[in-house]
C-alpha cells in the first residue's frame, strides 16, 4: 500500500512542517516515508509545496506522480494541481482560500474552514495543524496517536497545547466531513 | 552572554579524537535522540560525522548544504568538538588539514560553487596525505546556477578538480540512510589511505527528508590512521613499507614531521628538483589506491536472470531511485535489465562496468548533467556494447517514465 500526498499553499502556510509531520507520524506508525518540499526564495508568500509518500515497501522514485491525496490552501496550487489527482483520489481545500469551481470527477472532494477554525482558536498560525487533523479523519494514512505526538514534538512547547486543540479540531471537522454533515462537502 | 569558547588549543577539555570509544559513541546517540529518525540527507550526513569520531568542522554556508553546518555548529560543542564558520571554502578545507594534521577527524561541506574553490587544497590534502572528508551537496550549475536545485554536475570536477596526478575516493548515497552509512565510509576510507575522500549527495537528497536507522557501536567499524610505531629518532614521516601508505605523526605529540604541497621525499622536505623524486611520489600517490581498488570500490548490482542479451542501466546517487522504480516496470513487462549502481564513483568501476558489457547489449545511463559517468562507461566498455546516455539538468529527477520509454524505444 503506497499513499502519494501532495500539500499546496503560499510560502509561509506551514505546509513544509505540516509534511514533515505526516512523514515522522508514518515511520513511528512502522512505515516508510520520504518528504521532500520546493519553494521560492521569499520567506512567505512564494508558492511552496511539500510531497510526502507513505507506503508499507521500500520507496524508490521519491517524488510524487499522482497524488493520491491533494490538499491545497492556495487557488494556484489548486489550479495547477487538481488535474493530476489519480483517479479515485481526495481532494481537501480550504473553504476561504480555494474556489475549486468544478472539482475533477471521480475524485472525493472537501472543503472546510481550516483557517477560519484556526482563527477562531485564536492563531491563524495552527491553519496547517487543523489541516492535518482533518487530513487524518479522512485518509487514515497515518495513526490520530502518532500524528498528534508528531505535532507535539515540532512545536514549541508552549504552543504545544494550542497545536493538539487545533488537530482535535481539525480531526473532528473531517470526521464530521466524512459523515457528510458538513455543507459544501462532495 | 554565554561565553565563547575562542580556540581549542586553549581549552582543558580538547584533546585529540582517537578513535573513540562505545561510552562516546554511546553519548552522541543519546544526543541524537531516538534509533529511528526522519530526518533530511544533510543532517544526516552530520549525524555519520559525529557517529564516526568527527570532532573537527570547518564550512561556510551555502545552500543546499547549510543544514550540515547549522546542525554541527549546534551539536559539535556538545560532544567536545570544534565547529568554525570561515570566511570562504579554500580556508574551510586548510581548516580540516590542520585539524586532521592536530589529531582531529575533520570535514567540511559545501556545493558547486564552494567545490570548485575548494580545488587548490584538495590537492594539499592529496599531496600531504592528509585524511579529511569533502561533502559537496551537488547543486546546477556552472558558477552559481540553480541553488535551490539538485544536480549531478561534480563528479568529474571530484576527481579532476585539482592539478597534477593523484588519485582520492569519492562516493554517491542514494538515501538519506546512505548518507549517514557513507559519510561514516569516507571517514574510515580517509583514515585508512590517508587521502582526501568526497561524498558526492545532491541538492534532491540534501533536503529530502526520509527514514533513518541509527548504527550500533557494535555494526560499524571505525578506522583510525596508523600512528608511528618506529622511535622518534627513526622516524621519517613519508616512508612507506609494501603499503605504500606512509605512518602519520599527529602535530605536537614529539615526532618530527613536516608537510609541504611542493615535491618532497620520505623526510617531508621539499626536493623539487629531481625527476625520480617527484615521479617516485606522484607514482605511489596514485599506487597507494590503485593497488587497493578492489577493496575500495563499491556497487550494487540487480542483474536478471541468464547472462546475455541484456539491457544494462548503469546509476549513480539520487538517480537510481528514479532507476529502481523503471527496472521493476520494464521486467513487468519481460524485458532482461540488469541494472548497475556505482556507490563508488572514484576509482571508477572500470572492471564492473567492463563486466557489465559482457552481459548487455546496450547500456543507457541517465545522469542529472550532460554527460559525465557516461564517459567512464564508454571508456570501460570499450565498444562491446552500445552506451546511450540519458542526461537531465534543471533540477528534477528523471521521471521512471523517461528510463522506461528510452529503454523500450530501442528494442528492436
Amino acid at each position: 500500500m503506497k499513499t502519494e500526498m501532495r500539500f499546496v499553499a503560499f510560502g509561509g502556510q506551514g505546509i513544509v512542517l505540516a509534511g514533515v509531520m505526516m512523514g515522522e507520524a508514518a515511520i513511528a506508525d512502522g512505515k516508510n516515508a520520504v518528504q521532500s518540499q520546493s519553494y521560492g526564495p521569499e520567506s512567505r508568500g512564494g508558492a511552496a509545496k511539500s510531497e510526502v509518500i507513505i507506503s508499507n515497501e521500500k520507496i524508490d522514485y521519491p517524488m510524487v506522480v499522482q497524488a493520491d491525496c491533494l490538499v491545497a490552501l492556495s487557488q494556484p496550487g489548486y489550479d495547477k494541481y487538481a488535474d493530476e489527482i489519480k483517479p479515485g483520489g481526495t481532494i481537501i481545500v480550504d473553504q476561504d482560500l480555494v474556489d475549486a469551481g468544478q472539482p475533477p470527477e471521480g475524485c472525493a472532494f472537501y472543503s472546510l474552514p481550516f483557517a477560519r477554525t484556526a482563527d477562531r482558536l485564536g492563531n491563524s498560525i495552527v491553519t496547517n495543524v487543523v489541516v492535518l487533523g482533518s487530513v487524518c479523519s479522512i485518509t487514515r494514512v497515518v495513526t490520530r496517536e502518532n500524528l498528534a505526538a508528531a505535532v507535539k514534538s515540532n512545536v514549541p512547547s508552549k504552543f504545544a497545547e494550542l497545536n493538539l486543540q487545533a488537530f482535535s479540531e481539525g480531526y473532528r471537522i473531517g470526521q464530521e466531513a466524512l459523515s457528510g454533515k458538513t455543507a459544501g462537502n462532495k | 552572554m554565554k561565553k565563547h569558547r575562542t580556540s581549542p588549543t586553549t581549552d582543558s577539555r580538547y584533546k585529540p579524537a582517537r578513535p573513540f570509544n562505545a561510552d562516546e559513541f554511546g553519548r552522541v546517540r543519546r544526543i541524537l535522540g531516538g534509533k529511528v529518525l526522519f530526518v533530511q540527507g544533510d543532517a544526516a550526513v552530520a549525524y555519520g560525522a559525529l557517529l564516526a569520531g568527527c570532532r573537527f568542522f570547518a564550512g561556510y554556508p551555502i545552500t543546499p548544504a547549510t543544514e550540515t553546518s547549522e546542525i554541527l555548529s549546534q551539536l559539535m560543542p556538545r560532544v567536545g568538538g570544534v565547529c568554525i564558520q570561515m570566511e570562504d571554502e579554500i580556508a574551510s578545507v586548510g581548516a580540516i588539514i590542520g585539524a586532521s594534521r592536530a589529531g582531529v577527524k575533520s570535514m567540511t561541506a559545501t556545493s558547486g560553487p564552494g567545490f570548485s574553490l575548494m580545488q587548490e587544497n584538495i590537492g594539499y590534502a592529496a599531496m600531504t596525505e592528509t585524511p579529511c572528508v569533502i561533502v559537496d551537496v551537488q547543486r546546477s550549475g556552472p558558477s552559481t546556477g540553480q541553488p535551490t536545485e539538485g544536480a549531478q554536475g561534480d563528479i568529474m570536477q571530484a576527481k579532476w578538480g585539482s592539478h597534477g596526478d593523484y588519485e582520492l575516493i569519492a562516493l554517491s548515497p542514494s538515501t538519506v540512510q546512505e548518507c549517514l552509512d557513507l559519510t561514516i565510509e569516507a571517514f574510515n576510507l580517509s583514515e585508512t589511505y590517508g587521502i582526501p575522500v568526497i561524498l558526492l549527495t545532491d541538492g534532491i537528497i540534501g533536503h529530502m527528508r526520509e527514514k533513518v536507522v541509527l548504527p550500533e557501536f557494535e555494526e560499524i567499524e571505525l578506522t583510525w590512521r596508523r600512528e608511528p610505531t618506529k622511535p622518534k629518532e627513526e622516524f621519517q614521516p613519508f616512508l612507506v613499507d609494501s603499503t605504500k601508505i606512509p605512518e602519520m605523526a599527529i602535530f605536537g605529540t614529539g615526532y618530527h614531521t613536516y608537510i609541504t604541497g611542493l615535491t618532497h621525499s620520505e623526510t617531508g622536505y621539499p626536493a623539487t628538483d629531481s625527476q625520480v623524486d617527484h615521479h617516485r611520489l606522484v607514482q605511489r600517490l596514485c599506487d597507494k589506491i590503485r593497488d587497493n581498488r578492489d577493496r575500495i570500490v563499491q556497487v550494487e548490482r540487480d542483474y536478471s536472470d541468464g547472462d546475455k542479451d541484456t539491457i544494462g542501466i548503469v546509476s549513480y546517487g539520487v538517480t537510481s531511485r528514479s532507476v529502481n522504480s523503471a527496472v521493476k516496470m520494464l521486467r513487468q513487462d519481460g524485458l532482461k535489465i540488469d541494472h548497475l549502481r556505482l556507490v563508488t564513483n572514484w576509482p571508477f568501476p572500470e572492471k564492473e562496468v567492463a563486466e557489465l558489457s559482457e552481459r548487455a547489449n546496450r547500456i543507457v545511463v541517465p545522469e542529472l548533467n550532460l554527460g559525465q559517468v557516461y564517459h567512464g562507461v564508454r571508456e570501460a566498455v570499450a565498444g562491446r556494447s552500445e552506451v546511450i546516455p540519458l542526461w537531465k539538468t534543471g533540477g528534477e529527477m528523471h521521471v521512471p517514465h523517461d528510463i522506461v520509454e528510452l529503454v523500450k524505444g530501442g528494442v528492436k
